[in-house]
């Protein structure tokens, strides 16, 4: 498992019902692209987070499949609708199989 | 040496490969393309790719990808060794079918951006980004 994920997300805290929010996503990761040699002229074994979701209240927003070519703490930035009250839950998947999740309330106002 | 008929086109032969060259998409990328769209021919239209024109770092090179009818964009850049950068799929609740991301690019190259409309048809977009310092490590 890479070591000191981190994953950040920003969320209005509050919307009109069925408004359009933009949500940033960041999680730190190294991507290693498998491309790279260290000292020796070994390859460096590619480790990437491949896919992302987000989802509200079970329905899905975005997904993304991610490539080594994506950079190193992979940043993404979307829009979303919230028709309702509810919870944004973002989920990280990487290529050792290890999951990371975190979510967001948002509220109507 | 004179210039005959034969060396004439020889030499027009040779100046177009050689003119040719870097815009021949490698056979990876075609494959690329050829396994999202399933072989459909690919067109142009409703899809935007917005890339800087110049990047310093190869390392992270912002991209912005949007479209108003599009279910799916996939992001692909010709020149790195592996073409593939990401592939976006809409949901129920995108509010719009734009997203924003950073990439890594191997040298001066073309960006495409091929998306897949509700009616099923492909359109592509495509920039040319010249990149300072490459993003591949090695």
């Amino acid at each position: 498992m890479a070591t000191g994920v981190k994953p950040r997300v920003k969320v209005p805290k509050s919307a009109a019902a069925g408004d359009t929010v933009t949500i940033k996503t960041l999680i730190s990761h190294k991507m290693e692209s498998g491309q790279r040699k260290d000292d020796d002229g070994n390859v460096i074994p590619r480790s990437i987070i491949n896919r992302f979701t987000c989802d509200f209240n079970g329905e899905n927003v975005i997904e993304v499949l991610l490539e080594p070519a994506i950079s190193t703490n992979p940043y993404l930035e979307f829009e979303a609708m919230a028709p309702e009250a509810g919870e944004f839950k973002f989920t990280w998947y990487d290529d050792d199989g290890s999951v990371y999740e975190t979510a967001k309330n948002i509220a109507i106002s | 040496m004179e210039l005959t008929r034969r060396r004439a086109i020889q030499i027009g032969v040779g100046a177009l490969l050689i003119s040719g060259l870097p815009f021949r998409a490698s056979a990876s990328t075609e494959d690329a393309i050829a396994a999202f769209t399933g072989g459909a021919e690919v067109g142009s239209g409703d899809v935007k790719l917005i890339a800087p024109e110049i990047a310093e770092n190869g390392n992270t090179v912002p991209i912005e990808v949007s479209s108003d009818t599009a279910k799916e964009i996939m992001v692909l850049a010709t020149g790195n060794p592996t073409p593939s950068v990401a592939t976006f799929k809409f949901g129920k609740l995108a509010a719009s079918r734009a997203a924003s991301t950073r990439i890594r690019l191997a040298g001066t190259q073309d960006v495409l951006a091929i998306a897949k409309l509700e009616d099923g048809s492909f359109v592509q977009a495509s920039r040319t980004v010249k990149v300072t310092i490459g993003g591949c490590g090695g």
